[in-house]
């Protein structure tokens, strides 16, 4: 790097003067302190001219190797591992300052008892509240948080797995300049100078680039720093952002608004192209839920209508289902909105089949009038989501089912405009000071930026970058200041509604992070203050009345401020009607950029929890596909693992072909996030990276992309073996019962067909019902959108391996819960299901009679318990179980060196070893805990208490659907009673006589009448 | 060793050689017939009658392999429930703890294995095998015992054996040769 | 000593078929024939070098296993839903072969078969050597294999036991007990000629050893008669238990709920398939044996057409077993059941499919020729093919039933590994290895029993003694 000969010169600290250095002061040095301090010690000496001097009179040899940066950091890690993560594994304490915990106060605490923690999650700017459990000081698992208006329980797998990313052991463990180790003492004195320089011209150099920020006190901060140096500027910058969203709201009323749903009263739902049930829409879990409730066929249910480009499992949950391309979309929205009666300036000529559709849709939205909704994906145009808003409006619903705010964001700018302007400032020279506070622009910025090169020049004197991870944009700046995770460090941020929730950290940071807070400090000249005041101050200033110590303690106890949610605001859409911007040419192959369902923008390409995460549709894992339909690849002549090269405007990118079921025809779909370069062991070099086709001007589809097949092979890891629901001969197996309303309401039963009446035995049926407890679980398929959330709670709660993509290739992954995904008929635009599998814990268990050293056997509360430490692994219980829910460790998978992941592990459930089987054992850990509760509470009030419905296992708990339910079913009042008295309740392959504990409710759809189904197929077939 | 006389060395038997398997049985028949209880033939395979020949008519091979089969297969049994049903019964895939058509497998499997071993091991003890060292070895044409010759032994310890007029009878059998068996 | 002059031999009256033992032999040619490629013969190059090819491929078995215990089962091809792959076909495969022994050794014994009596020593050998093999397997393919005796009968610390209602419980019964009893009958069976061997040896070292092992037999008539009492037990109860293993075996599937193994038709087509596989075993050691040791005079024409005769018989059990199978998957209607069916005929292990019942059902046919029975050459070849579709049918049997059974979701393929191919072909080196050790240090054919087939030792009780 030339720019390192200019700027080596530049301030190079050493705290402290010491003598001469030797080994014996060394480690008395290190011995004084622990835990985070004695890491801080350690970069100072590895900064400090002794130190080097001593390295290479104690070693000559070894110190020219270590102290070229790279081989430092392993010299760190070496050092690291025998002293300072000794030390690490010491420093889980609490905050010095006060934070409050959710249902058990700190003091007093109890070894092995967890305690609860409200704080949230935050996620391109909108907060997910969340309940941390803590174990010993140590956060072990992420839980919706109940009393939360966002979340009522649920959360998405995005929160879940952000526990991995806590211990992530690649995060970045010290501040570094150059690559090289320093104190932060030494970067606060080195940005110094710089700074006071900028507030000489009013910060005319200095440029703040954020991601989403909904925190208000950040926020705040950074607004007092621009009153004070005017000419700073602000950009923000997020890969996956709601520009169009943004912009639609401006075109239809002059000003950004937030639009919010409420589903709950929605009887017709009318998607464009918005996955508005999956993790990363703005309320999803929310939305899930209130959609949810809405899908239960005895009260009364709703009807949703999705038009969409790149299959989603919202598509998936669709009572019609229309694949369209993206770029027709608008033409069809028109469509419907002439339909609704919205005055539309241009009324486009569309396939019959979609005229069909789109006449049904707008009729059934025009009779519920006030009680349905239209939501439009963020990818769609301004224009599209404007359109939107009237028809909304036409139809009354405003203030009914949608709902306008003041926006979230705290600053709504486009984005791809802002990091225009910054990279122009930057070319131009006007860029003196750059803090860059999260994010990844090099890896993620529009192509035709060329962010990188921008960086590299020499046109910024001091780059600062706040990061997890050392990454593609880490090593382009000179400053790279660890940050710290959301669970190290104060804050606070809004959810989709508006409320805010304090962001209280649980655990000190483990590699004395920074947060963006604490770098606004600096800048703004007022070191000292840390965010735990910061945060304080600003809620002290908003707070009237009453005393803030309680209010402060209800809002952390609470995990949200009372009374901060958006009230519902009055905007008044303007007469416009918008244009309809110039149809794509409808033979051109369209290119369709997605966020990738599991990695997100990229973010998360380090988490093995979510690369692991079966994605909702193809199950893929570790790695992103080309998508295309089938009607394309049979005329392409493409088939599963052939690998092509895509083409946009002479940019190529390589990547295998997944056919994908219900994939419009002519349009291909690439997913974000993957081919990071500098991720970490997990996600450096998965998959392929669609970025550089990416551009501001066609950031989510463009037409006119290329497709060549390479001829190479290429497999892609999917942990689904077979997608539809027929058998290659032709046969229909009966896996997932369904039928629609009308059919269900002549025939309730129509499931329960396959049933085994309870006598048909040669062996007397063992009595449980003189047990306290019989154990049992009821999963309503209607409920489920396959958010996945259950395989990641499932995952954290029992210690679950990641096993990597070779190993998933073969069918080896561990998942105690999936979730399969099945379509029927006609594939290019089937009918799709999801069913959740865990252990079905059968009273006659196959598994048990084959196990030649009863390493299965069964509980007198009818759960089918694996002994780990009894079992030699023969697998004969796998081939004998007809659910396939069994796991075995073929290698050892589990990581029993790395020491932040001994800290992240449930203590509470055993770790496997290898060549052992497990499976699902219904949580059997918090069963047994609340059947202690339950007997000391008895005890001390000397009557008889019994565990009753508030005792949930981990996917219960998460489900944003209520899709599962688990109780006692000899507790008459039990809900799991309740679900399985329902006449949609059946037994999963009930011939073989199994007698599941766990059943499912059938799923029952609720299409138009006059759009059947079946006519619906032969059209779309052609 | 053939130079000791009867004096300083009592013999044990004395033994004659004979070709084939028929001279065999006809000699140990006549020898039987005479009046000699205490003798013994041998061959080098199983020669059919010999063993009536020689008066040794009932062995007790049978019974012992019997009552073994018996043991074992009960101890089988009796095991697996004793181990499903009395010391650690336990709810296995529904099934009851005395679920006994499961459990005759390895019932039939001792069986056998307890009367196959039996059968050797009872056949080798009634035949007082192993047996380092036996008299009739110290006889060197004995060793084609096991090839191609036949023997037929009067012990000393037979009531009716007088060495001389033994020998004499023998040479009545007219056999290929006879040899002294010293002890 | 007089040298022996041979008598000669007339073909018994009842039997004008190619002799069991051919001409000009007596007790004493026997006897030498047989003892002196043990005590005299000289170890040829020859023998050497096919010794180091089996012992390296018997070392290659230990280093595969070796590698297998450091990094567990995970090496193999086997997955969910594929749990089962090579080490149980072979588990089946060697435990099938090893039934053409105690077959030959114990029923066809009952039978009064006499032209048993010159190849069952080696038939036993080569099922005790078999089921060695077997007997790796189960072991092994356990996860934790250094755990694999708590599947012995003892009960653990916290007295617990192993589980009874499990068929591989029953395997550890059947399997052992079949290998203790062959190495019973079989070592009974040697008692006389190890006699005989130890009277006839030279060197001093050699005569104590065989000595030791000959427990001091004298041949008494009183021994003959216990003898043989004993070894008709033992005939006796190996032959229920030569076809409960196979049986046995059959119930790790049969006992299952995955189509494809559960079903009745397994216990009688896999002791069919056993014997099928078994006799292809003795025929390919056979044949090059007595060329290689000029045994042709003991093991005739006629055995090996016999022989054929057997694995034609059996062959044709075995074919009806598959077709019950196919007929049943049509008739009962079941869904996965007919499922399974297509998925042999049309899924991706079709080829396995075709290949099997083309080596298993269709080549073997032409043992209705003449030809093919007594042509040594095709008769080898054709027990190859035998052995290769008996292990195809434990493919399918195991592989294709597994990997798609009832959910859809969890369908998976199975591709074996190099370990997977290393850990087969190094126990047949093994196999291999004791073969080739016996034939020299042991008389591969039974000295007493051939002597008793000779006219000469048929006696006739004496008139005058039966008064």
């Amino acid at each position: 790097m030339d720019e390192n000969s200019k700027l080596k010169g530049g301030p190079d600290v050493c705290p402290g003067k010491r003598g001469q250095l030797d080994l014996a002061t060394v480690k008395a040095e290190i011995e004084e302190t622990s835990g985070p301090e004695y890491w801080r010690s350690l970069e100072e000496l590895a900064g400090s001219d002794e130190f080097r001097e001593m390295m290479h009179r104690e070693f000559p040899k070894g110190a020219s190797e270590w102290l070229e940066s790279f081989s430092r950091r392993g010299f760190l890690k070496t050092m690291g591992a025998s002293l300072a993560l000794a030390g690490l594994t010491g420093c889980t304490k609490l905050p010095d300052t006060v934070i409050v915990p959710y249902v058990k106060q700190p003091e007093n605490l109890i070894p092995g008892k967890p305690m609860y923690y409200a704080t949230a999650y935050t996620l391109g700017g909108y907060a997910s509240p969340i309940i941390v459990e803590s174990n010993m000081f140590r956060p072990t698992k992420v839980e919706g948080n109940p009393d939360h208006p966002a979340s009522l329980g649920g959360t998405d797998v995005y929160a879940q797995a952000s526990l991995l990313d806590l211990y992530d052991p690649d995060r970045a463990q010290t501040v570094t300049y150059m690559g090289d180790v320093r104190s932060w003492t030494a970067f606060t004195e080195a940005v110094r100078g710089p700074i006071s320089v900028q507030k000489g011209i009013a910060g005319a150099g200095v440029r703040i680039l954020t991601q989403s920020v909904s925190s208000p006190t950040l926020a705040g901060q950074i607004r007092d720093y621009l009153k004070a140096n005017p000419q700073a500027k602000w950009h923000v910058y997020e890969p996956i952002n709601r520009d169009n969203v943004n912009e639609g709201a401006k075109m239809a009323f002059g000003e950004v608004v937030e639009t919010r749903y409420d589903l709950s009263k929605a009887d017709v739902i009318v998607s464009l192209d918005a996955d508005f049930l999956y993790a990363g829409f703005p309320g999803n879990t929310r939305y899930i839920r209130d959609f949810a409730s809405r899908r239960n066929p005895d009260a009364e249910m709703n009807r949703l209508y999705v038009v969409e480009s790149t299959p989603s499992s919202t598509g998936m949950k669709a009572d019609h289902r229309l694949p369209v391309r993206a770029a027709n979309i608008e033409n069809l929205a028109h469509v419907l909105a002439a339909g609704c009666g919205v005055a539309s300036s241009a009324t486009p000529s569309l396939s019959d089949q979609e005229t069909y559709y789109v006449m049904a849709a707008s009729k059934d939205l025009q009779d519920h009038g006030g009680s349905s909704v239209v939501i439009v994906g963020d990818h769609q145009p301004p224009a599209l989501h404007a359109l939107a808003h009237q028809i909304n409006a036409k139809l009354g619903n405003i203030g009914k089912t949608v709902f306008y705010t003041e926006p979230v964001d705290a600053n709504p700018a486009n984005r791809n405009q802002s990091l225009h302007e910054l990279v122009e400032d930057i070319r131009g020279g006007k860029v003196d000071l750059l803090l860059i506070l999260g994010g990844n622009p090099v890896y993620d910025a529009p192509a035709e930026l060329e962010f990188a090169s921008a960086l590299k020049s020499n046109a910024v004197a001091l780059k600062v970058y706040l990061g997890t991870h050392n990454n593609e944009t880490a090593v382009l700046c000179q400053w790279h200041v660890p940050e710290a995770h959301y669970l190290e460090a104060w804050s606070d941020a809004r959810a989709y509604d508006g409320s805010a929730s304090i962001v209280q950290p649980l655990i000190d940071p483990l590699y004395g992070g920074k947060s963006a807070h604490e770098i606004i400090t600096i800048l703004a000249g007022q070191p000292g203050l840390t965010g735990h005041d910061l945060v304080q101050q600003y809620w002290q200033k908003q707070h009237t009345g009453g005393d803030f110590e309680t209010f402060w303690r209800k809002s952390l106890h609470d995990g949200w401020i009372a009374g901060t949610t958006y009230a519902p605001k009055n905007v008044s859409a303007k007469g416009i009607s918008p244009q309809r911007s110039q149809p794509a040419d409808a033979n051109a192959i369209e290119l369709n950029f997605r966020r990738d369902p599991s990695i997100y923008d990229g973010r998360f390409a380090n988490n093995g929890w979510l690369q692991e995460l079966p994605k909702p549709l193809t199950k893929l894992t570790w790695d992103n596909p080309v998508m295309i339909g089938p009607a394309m690849a049979s005329r392409l002549k493409l088939s599963f693992k052939d690998v092509v090269e895509v083409e946009l405007n002479g940019k190529k990118v390589k990547g295998p072909i997944w056919i994908q079921a219900g994939h419009p025809d002519n349009m291909v779909t690439l997913f974000l996030g993957y081919g990071r370069t500098r991720a970490g062991r997990a996600g450096t070099g998965t998959g392929h990276d669609a970025y550089p086709l990416r551009t501001s001007q066609a950031p989510w589809f463009a037409s006119g992309a290329k497709l060549t097949p390479t001829g190479e092979i290429y497999n892609l890891a999917s942990t689904q073996g077979y997608q539809t629901m027929e058998t290659p001969d032709g046969s229909d197996r009966p896996l997932v019962m369904e039928t629609d309303l009308e059919e269900y309401k002549k025939e309730p039963a129509f499931a329960k067909e396959g049933e085994v009446p309870k006598e048909l035995t040669l062996y007397p049926a063992v009595d449980y019902s003189k047990e306290m407890y019989a154990w049992g679980m009821a999963i309503d398929l209607n409920a489920c959108v396959g958010c996945n959330n259950c395989i990641v709670a499932c995952q954290s709660e029992n210690n679950i391996a990641v096993v990597g993509y070779e190993q998933t290739l073969k069918g080896r992954h561990m998942h105690w819960i999936r979730v399969d995904a099945y379509y029927q008929g006609d594939r290019n635009n089937p009918k799709g299901y999801f069913q959740p599998v865990p252990c079905m814990q059968c009273e006659n268990a196959p598994c048990e009679l084959v196990c030649p050293v009863g390493a299965t056997v069964h509980s007198s509360e009818g759960l089918n318990d694996m002994v780990y430490n009894r079992c030699i692994g023969t697998r004969y219980c796998s081939n004998n179980c007809p659910y396939k829910v069994r796991r075995f460790n073929f290698l050892l998978f589990q990581d029993w060196e790395t020491p932040q992941y001994k800290m992240m592990r449930n203590p509470d459930v055993t770790i496997r070893s290898r060549g052992v089987m497990e499976k699902c054992t219904y949580c059997v850990q918090r069963i047994n805990e609340h059947k202690i509760d339950a007997e000391t509470a008895s005890v001390r009030e000397g009557k008889d208490v019994r565990v009753g419905d508030e005792l949930k296992t981990a996917c219960q708990q998460s489900c944003p659907a209520n899709a599962i339910v688990f109780g006692n079913l000899n507790d008459a009042n039990s809900a799991v009673n309740k679900w399985k008295a329902q006449s949609r309740n059946y037994s999963l392959l009930a011939e073989l006589n199994t007698r599941p504990r766990t059943t499912y409710l059938a799923e029952v759809r609720n299409p138009n009448p006059e759009l059947k189904p079946e006519s619906q197929h032969e059209r779309s077939a052609g | 060793m053939s130079g000791t006389t009867a004096l300083e060395n009592p013999v044990y038997g004395l033994m004659a050689e004979f070709d084939s398997p028929q001279e065999l049985l006809d000699a140990a028949h006549k020898t039987h017939s005479a009046g000699y209880k205490d003798i013994d033939a041998f061959s080098p395979f199983p020669v059919e009658g010999l063993a009536d020949a020689i008066g040794f008519h009932k062995n007790a091979v049978a019974l012992v392999v019997l009552i073994c089969g018996i043991i074992g297969g009960l101890s089988g049994f009796l095991l697996q429930v004793y181990v499903a049903v009395i010391t650690y019964p336990v709810n296995v895939g529904g099934r009851p703890n005395f679920s006994w058509p499961s459990f005759i497998i390895v019932t039939f499997e001792l069986t056998i294995l307890f009367g196959g071993i039996s059968a050797a091991v009872g056949m080798l003890a009634l035949n007082g095998l192993p047996m380092p060292y036996h008299p009739v070895f110290n006889v060197p044409a004995f060793s084609k015992a096991s090839d191609n010759k036949f023997f037929l032994l009067v012990s000393s310890a037979d009531p009716k054996f007088d060495a001389a007029r033994t020998r004499e009878f023998l040479k009545g059998l007219a056999p290929r040769a006879i040899s002294e068996v010293p002890s | 000593m007089a040298t022996q002059t041979p008598i000669p031999v007339e073909v018994p009256k009842e039997d004008q078929r190619v002799p069991v033992i051919e001409p000009g032999h007596s007790f004493a040619t026997i006897g030498e024939k047989v003892s002196n490629i043990v005590l005299r013969r000289p170890v040829s190059l020859g023998w050497v070098f096919g010794f180091l090819v089996m012992f390296s491929g018997m070392n290659m078995l230990l280093f595969a296993l070796g590698y297998l215990f450091m990094k567990g089962t995970g090496i193999w091809g086997i997955t969910i839903p594929i749990g089962w792959g090579f080490a149980i076909i072979n588990f089946v495969w060697w435990i099938g072969i090893g039934h053409a022994g105690t077959l030959i050794s114990a029923i066809l014994a009952l039978l009064r078969q006499s032209w048993r009596n010159s190849i069952n020593r080696f038939a036993e050998a080569m099922t005790l050597f078999a089921v060695a093999c077997a007997g790796v397997f189960p072991l092994v393919h356990t996860g934790r294999p250094w755990l694999a005796y708590w599947m012995f009968p003892y009960p653990n610390s916290m007295n617990y036991w192993p589980q009874f209602r499990s068929p591989l419980i029953w395997d550890v019964f059947a399997v052992s007990t079949y290998g203790t009893i062959s190495l019973v009958f079989w070592f009974v069976g040697l008692i006389p000629d190890l006699a005989t061997l130890r009277d006839r040896a030279e060197n001093p070292i050699i005569q104590k050893v065989f000595g030791l092992l000959a427990m001091g037999w004298r041949g008494s008539a009183r021994h003959w008669h216990r003898y043989e009492t004993a070894y008709l037990l033992l005939a006796g109860l190996a032959t229920p238990l030569v076809l409960s293993v196979h049986t046995v075996v059959s119930f790790d599937f049969a006992v299952s709920i995955v189509p494809g193994w559960h079903t009745t038709i397994f216990p009688p087509y896999f002791v069919a398939g056993a014997i099928y596989s078994g006799f292809a075993m003795v025929v390919c050691l056979a044949i090059p044996i007595r060329a290689v040791y000029g045994m042709e005079d003991f093991i005739t024409a006629r055995h090996l057409e016999n022989s054929a005769k057997v694995m034609l018989a059996t062959g044709l059990i075995v074919g009806y077993g598959y077709f019950i199978e196919a007929f049943m998957g049509w008739y009962s209607g079941n869904t996965f059941d007919s499922f399974l069916l297509w998925n042999r005929l049309h899924g991706p292990y079709a080829p396995w499919y075709m290949s099997l019942l083309i080596s298993n059902i269709f080549i073997p046919q032409l043992f209705w020729l003449k030809y093919f029975r007594t042509s040594t050459f095709w008769l080898w070849i054709l027990s190859l093919v035998i052995l290769v579709g008996m292990w195809l049918e434990r493919f399918i049997i195991i592989v294709v039933s597994l990997h798609r059974d009832f959910l859809n979701s969890s369908w998976g393929m199975y591709y074996p590994t190099k370990w997977d191919w290393m850990t087969y072909i190094g126990t047949i080196g093994m196999f291999l290895t004791f073969m080739w050790l016996f034939v020299r240090v042991l008389p591969m054919v039974s000295i007493a029993e051939l002597r008793t087939l000779l006219p000469e030792a048929h006696v006739h009780e004496a008139e005058e003694v039966h008064k």
